[in-house]
């Protein structure tokens, strides 16, 4: 129903002119910076800060991209100068959908002949051949209909992904492999090792590894050094100094004491934001993680284990309106 | 005014065509003489009955072969088809194969006649046994089909559904005029309300009296619908190749052709 999308917001000329202002600016942007203005891609745009590209431009541009990505895919005019659609679905009103089905049905029957062809000459098996689509994932709703430009019902989508299913249970079914692969999706392979930061080597060939944590508001950086002291600096100070509570020394130390280290290594850490608790948390977590290139793969998984590497999440939640606080209400008054 | 009779030899009167003949013909060619010879094109098929020699395309015993006369059972009969059929044997009803042949050549020569001037035809079936079969013949025709749900408006409410200056069909063909809870199809009422003339294979479980080019026949075995398939995509390549050929005759270049359709 096109009409349900609203009148077409964007007409062609409009979307061309933009196109070609598109082209006129990036070519503007790059003789200005000196750049080849034939091969300045978006990339190279991408580069330039938002406050800078007003100063540059003397306008401002929230966005300096293709026009493709900026506005929406539309449908072109569906039919010829006589009147004639071009897409024999095109009475359906939903001709790319239903195109796509009469695809699928279609390299279905194909696969059925060539399973029959193959009983006749006495060569059909039953185990053959199944699609292996390694780690992935049919196409959701959305994505499918951004891909055919159309909008389309969660009971028709069912169908497609049923019938999708059908095909792929069949045997012989590996020759409509690319078609089938064209509506699934990679899943990012989910790891279950732990992200070790490197570990380095200084002049003196001392080994170190550097490693970040953040906790609320704080954010920390930690240089774990393999030298046998264990003198630890914070922001330059020394640690007493800087967390004068038993407290937060403990966090400092407990990753190191958790691992039996305490005096081997060297920390140089520079912290900042929020609180004096909340900045030996992000300190701890810094600290664990730089560990880990240290230590074996048993030992990181008693400390996952132990939970030093997990990231607090808990964050100061917001004020409501009608409340006195994130949770207290206000008094309660019968009357 | 459309005129639906058995009698052979009458020509028939179509209903008026939307498609501009003549619109800015900008050819070296004068516009008297481009007029001339698009009238000689468009009324010389309406000089013989059987100009495309449908007739040719079928015969008795292919109609037998491929099961056409075998109807439903006496107890699903509709009683406007009773003049259609034969007979009945053992509960189940034969179709009238002499009737059937008088109609399909009337109804494929009516498609023919569309077909040549350039009308669109839209199949229309909502058996799912046959929907692949009838969208792949409109495709080979290239025509148009139809064999999913049909939402409502679709000929009644086009330029909402599909956007202000649709082009609406010129014909519809129904290889089943039922659809899938055994109900008329609402295409036939919408056409009918459209003032677009329908062929239809009536069964005769079937309501025959809105479709203008009734075939009575089977429309639940293969071999009936692949037989029908046939004949229409047939008749219909048939009518285009005979227009391109009289368009080259009448000494019309295809260029010119196309200037007329801007």
């Amino acid at each position: 129903n096109l009409a349900a999308a609203g009148p077409e917001k964007f007409t062609l000329e409009y979307i061309q002119k933009q196109v070609e202002e598109y082209e006129i600016g990036k070519r503007h942007l790059a003789n200005m910076m000196g750049e080849d203005s034939e091969n300045f891609t978006q990339e190279d745009i991408d580069l330039f800060d938002f406050i800078y590209l007003f100063f540059l431009l003397k306008q401002i541009c929230f966005y300096f991209q293709h026009p493709d990505e900026i506005f929406p895919k539309q449908r072109a005019v569906q039919w010829g100068a006589d009147g004639r659609p071009f897409h024999f679905l095109f009475y359906t009103g939903k001709q790319s959908y239903y195109s796509l089905m009469h695809d699928l049905y279609g390299k279905i029957l194909k696969i059925e002949k060539h399973q029959d062809r193959l009983r006749a000459k006495g060569l059909f098996s039953q185990d053959a051949q199944l699609i292996s689509l390694g780690p992935s994932r049919w196409l959701t709703k959305e994505e499918l209909e951004l891909l055919l430009v159309e909008t389309i019902s969660t009971h028709d989508y069912d169908r497609f992904i049923k019938l999708m299913e059908r095909m792929l249970a069949m045997p012989y079914s590996s020759t409509e492999e690319e078609f089938v692969q064209r509506y699934r999706r990679q899943l990012e392979a989910q790891s279950m090792k732990q992200m070790m930061p490197p570990l380095e080597k200084d002049e003196n060939g001392v080994a170190f590894s550097t490693a970040e944590g953040r906790r609320k508001t704080s954010d920390s950086s930690v240089i774990l050094r393999d030298c046998g002291s264990g003198h630890i600096t914070i922001n330059g100070q020394d640690y007493l100094q800087y967390f004068p509570v038993l407290q937060d020394r403990e966090q400092l130390m407990f990753p190191l004491q958790f691992m039996g280290v305490l005096g081997r290594f060297n920390l140089e850490c520079t912290v900042s934001g929020g609180g004096r608790s909340s900045q030996a948390g992000a300190l701890r977590l810094a600290i664990s993680r730089a560990l880990l290139s240290f230590l074996s793969e048993g030992d990181g998984e008693a400390m996952r284990q132990a939970g030093l590497l997990t990231p607090d999440p808990r964050v100061r939640e917001r004020k409501k309106p009608g409340q006195e606080g994130a949770r207290r209400k206000f008094t309660w008054k019968k009357r | 005014m459309i005129v639906n009779n058995r009698c052979f030899n009458v020509c028939f009167i179509f209903r008026p065509f939307r498609v501009p003949i003549l619109t800015g013909c900008h050819s070296s060619i004068p516009l008297w003489w481009a007029s001339l010879c698009d009238k000689k094109i468009l009324n010389q098929p309406l000089e013989k009955p059987d100009f495309f020699r449908v007739a040719e395309l079928f015969s008795l015993k292919d109609l037998f072969d491929a099961r056409v006369h075998l109807g439903h059972k006496k107890g699903c009969r509709h009683r406007l088809m009773e003049p259609y059929l034969y007979g009945c044997r053992l509960d189940h009803d034969i179709i009238d194969l002499d009737q059937t042949m008088e109609h399909l050549q009337l109804a494929l020569n009516f498609t023919a006649h569309i077909a040549y001037r350039g009308g669109i035809i839209l199949f229309v079936s909502r058996r799912r046994q046959f929907g692949h079969l009838v969208e792949t013949t409109a495709k080979d025709c290239g025509e148009y089909a139809h064999t999913r749900y049909w939402q409502g408006g679709l000929l009644t409410n086009a330029n909402i559904q599909y956007g202000p200056g649709v082009r609406l069909p010129d014909l519809i063909i129904f290889l089943s005029t039922l659809n899938n809870v055994f109900q008329q199809h609402v295409g036939i009422r919408d056409a009918a309300k459209m003032n677009i003339p329908t062929v239809g294979v009536v069964d005769s479980n079937c309501n025959p009296s809105l479709v203008t080019y009734p075939v009575p026949g089977n429309d639940d075995t293969p071999a009936a619908v692949e037989l029908y398939c046939r004949l229409f995509k047939m008749t219909i390549n048939r009518a285009k190749d005979r227009r391109k050929q009289m368009e080259l005759l009448h000494g019309l270049s295809a260029d010119a052709r196309e200037r007329r359709h801007v």
